[in-house]
């Protein structure tokens, strides 16, 4: 296949991830400021989304202070705004159309529709336009388009691509919301264990539409380290970190196998899920969580910088 | 209607009659209850959009993709009227390959007098960077769009030919799919040529010109300029069908004596490259340097036998509409025949005598500019106002040889599908001819027509839309 198809296939299914990470980031967001903060109102809430979505810098030099309207704005419409749910749904759909014969028209039209639906709704007065129901229909476009690749691509290498993409999002996706969670107890040590900490963890889980999930897999109290163990390590939990390490290392095996040859990316996929696989919640924390999140977010740039000089930027020999 | 107003030739309706191609068509449209007429209009339209037929149109603000007007009504061609065009367009197709084997070579033809020297080697077009070199088989033009307009039962114009990368052609095939897919009644009861086969032709015409140095099945790629190219769909569309690579510059590489794809796998070898990008970008070591859509060293590896670019460089010679006049000539000159279709007389601005003649009868003309294409920059003097003629006449002065003038000929009408129910529209035809180790055509081609009363251009810039084409099977 060529390079750039299987770089327009990868960067379709990184897109459409990015666009549900942010909508599930609104969502943190919309609840966290729900309740009263006990510093600074709803500015700490919202900056530690805009961090987590790595735009506090775009958005700061746009608007300067986070007020929540311009950051919800900002988030889902802006196009200036390269991971808003805009710009990846816009930028999934026009890399579908340049690979237009790769997908079927099952993966087409759900792409397309969410794309013709997004301008629609650009046009639309934003008052109609509750956040809430913003948040629903960008999963509901991210699923439809989940199942259509699932339920309809042929299982060749193009798949391969596409499902890479989406592990190695959804890896970045949930350490990044984790990490949220960092940024807002960090100045109130305190309050672990709280009322309010309790509180906010819950709204991660809900976040990751794991909130049930959780409860049915561990029950009781929630405890960091429950959650961690859960969003990290647990690999009957569909976005965990482990889970989505693995899918991304499976499907790298399976084009190894297919192409009859290996490369970096297998070595340093597989070296991610063995350090996953034998990491405990106590390593963990003794490193620090945000500690761990920020090193694994750079490892998995890491495997997508090698996945692209291996595959994608067509320098493969 | 205006009785100053020429008369038209109907090609359904001669006289009080249905003409015999189209008698399967005969109180089709008119029986059909408007409600079902609308029905099928969107059902053709989402069927369009679903398929992603559109050509993109970007910095005009709006939804970039735009859907080419498609009219229901079929036009139609007897087998008889098919086989004269046919081989009048063959005998075109042979003699311009002829003329630019020629004009790179020892120029037979300007040494013989029939065609000015500074028309050939003085024009934009000719490439020198090919001067002496013999494409394989000696094709240098592989697809050969030639753009036809009717006026009478027996009298067709060739009003163009295109021999660089003639577009259009997925509209003749998806046209035709769709009209299956709506009415496949009017398929069973009429024996209507098939066209389907044109991708799989296509493709043995480009493997059958890979070059010597070719080992084993030849891999042939289509050569875009980007998805942001308003033909982008039909440069899919046509890998799609013929199960070859779409590349973009960036995809490919020289290194050694051939050039590469990049792969998934690693470099894998292109033998046959079918550009959809003009001459001047194909190569900027060769060409434009600031060029980011080509190949840097392509025209290396062509010149060494490497790799076959078809349309060859250089083949825009041989359309260009100041050497149009000359083809009548070429075909008596290369292949000693008399010429099957008939150039439609043409004045040369370029030449005073002639300029004098276009200045004064311009209210009768069409003018067009020698390079410009896609209808604009044109005079249709029947339908402008004198203030128009006399601004146009300026721009002629100023600049003479920049022009050509025809006279308005009266185009044939099919009847199309307007709002207010059937009526006679404006068509021309433009069939796609193939040139490899054989020459192939498939019966048919696009139609086009002007949708807007009256009209005669039939550009979709200007308004235009496109017809099913059917050659009746004999």
């Amino acid at each position: 296949m060529l390079s750039r198809t299987a770089d327009n296939l990868y960067w379709i299914a990184r897109s459409m991830e990015r666009a549900e990470t942010v909508a599930r980031l609104l969502e943190v967001g919309s609840r966290n400021a729900l309740i009263p903060s006990l510093s600074g109102g709803y500015r700490n809430e919202w900056d530690a989304i805009l961090q987590a979505s790595g735009t506090q810098a775009g958005f700061a030099a746009k608007y300067g202070d986070p007020v929540p309207r311009n950051i919800e704005s900002y988030l889902f419409f802006d196009l200036d705004n390269p991971s808003s749910v805009a710009s990846s749904i816009t930028r999934a759909r026009e890399n579908a159309r340049i690979v237009r014969t790769a997908l079927t028209s099952a993966v087409w039209d759900a792409l397309n529709s969410a794309y013709q639906d997004l301008l629609r709704m650009r046009r639309t007065e934003r008052s109609k336009l509750p956040m809430s129901d913003l948040i629903d229909w960008t999963m509901r476009q991210s699923m439809m388009v989940r199942g259509a690749i699932e339920d309809t691509q042929l299982r060749i290498d193009g798949y391969d691509f596409l499902n890479i993409g989406y592990h190695l999002e959804r890896a970045d996706s949930t350490a990044r919301l984790m990490d949220v969670k960092y940024f807002v107890l960090l100045p109130q040590v305190d309050y672990v264990g709280s009322g309010l900490d309790n509180y906010q963890w819950r709204t991660i889980l809900r976040a990751m539409s794991a909130h049930r999930a959780f409860s049915w897999a561990y029950g009781g109290e929630i405890t960091p380290a429950k959650i961690a163990d859960f969003l990290i390590l647990n690999r009957k939990a569909p976005r965990s970190l482990i889970t989505s390490v693995e899918g991304a290392s499976a499907h790298l095996d399976r084009l190894a196998r297919g192409y009859g040859r290996s490369t970096n990316a297998q070595s340093k996929a597989r070296a991610l899920v063995g350090e996953l696989a034998e990491a405990s919640v106590e390593d963990i924390f003794d490193e620090g969580l945000h500690e761990f999140l920020s090193r694994f977010i750079a490892e998995i740039a890491g495997l997508g910088g090698v996945i692209h000089s291996s595959y994608l930027s067509g320098d493969a020999r | 209607m205006d009785g100053d107003e020429p008369s038209y030739f109907n090609e359904m309706f001669d006289g009080d009659g249905v003409r015999a191609p189209y008698s399967g068509l005969d109180g089709w449209a008119n029986d059909m209850p408007p409600e079902l007429r609308n029905l099928k209009q969107s059902e053709a339209e989402a069927l369009f959009r679903r398929i992603g037929i559109t050509f993109a149109v970007y910095g005009e603000g709006g939804d970039p993709d735009r859907l080419i007007p498609f009219d229901m009504f079929p036009r139609v061609f007897s087998s008889g009227e098919w086989r004269k065009l046919e081989a009048g367009i063959r005998q075109r197709a042979r003699a311009l390959n002829a003329f630019l084997m020629d004009v790179y070579g020892r120029g037979e033809i300007v040494k013989a007098g029939r065609i000015p020297a500074h028309l050939v080697y003085r024009n934009e077009a000719f490439e020198k960077a090919v001067v002496g070199f013999k494409p394989p088989r000696g094709v240098y033009s592989h697809i050969v769009g030639i753009d036809l307009v009717r006026t009478g039962p027996d009298e067709f114009f060739v009003l163009e030919d295109n021999c660089r990368t003639p577009s259009g052609v997925s509209y003749m095939l998806e046209n035709r799919e769709i009209m299956m897919r709506m009415f496949p009644g009017l398929f069973q009861e009429n024996r209507i040529a098939p066209v389907e086969n044109y991708p799989a032709l296509l493709r043995r015409t480009l493997a059958s010109v890979a070059p010597e140095k070719c080992e084993g099945e030849p891999r042939v790629a289509i050569l875009t300029p980007g998805h942001f190219n308003s033909a982008y769909y039909e440069h899919s569309f046509l890998a799609d069908m013929m199960g070859v690579e779409l590349v973009e510059g960036q995809d490919l590489f020289v290194e050694g004596d051939y050039v590469w794809c990049r792969t998934t796998e690693g470099p894998k070898r292109v033998d046959v490259i079918y550009r959809r990008i003009d001459d001047a970008f194909i190569d900027p070591l060769c060409f434009r340097p600031d060029s980011m859509l080509g190949v840097p060293g392509l025209m290396n590896v062509y010149r060494s036998g490497g790799v076959t670019i078809a349309s060859a460089p250089g083949a825009g010679v041989a359309d260009d509409k100041a050497i149009y006049t000359f083809v009548p000539d070429m075909i008596r000159f290369y292949l000693g025949e008399s010429p099957i279709l008939n150039n439609v007389p043409t004045w040369q601005c370029a030449k005073p005598d002639e300029c004098a003649y276009v200045l004064d009868n311009l209210a009768e003309l069409v003018v067009k500019e020698v390079h410009g294409s896609g209808g604009y920059g044109m005079l249709v003097g029947p339908k402008s106002s004198t203030e128009q003629i006399a601004a146009f006449a300026e721009k002629i002065k100023e600049d003479p040889a920049n022009y050509i003038a025809q006279p308005t000929l009266a185009l044939s009408t099919c009847p199309s599908f307007v709002e207010e129910g059937v009526a006679p529209r404006h068509v021309d035809l433009r069939p796609y001819c193939l040139v490899g180790e054989r020459i192939e055509l498939v019966p048919g081609g696009l139609t086009r027509v002007a949708l807007r009363e009256g009209s005669l251009v039939v550009n979709s810039s200007q308004g235009g839309g496109v017809k099913d084409t059917w050659v009746m099977a004999e």
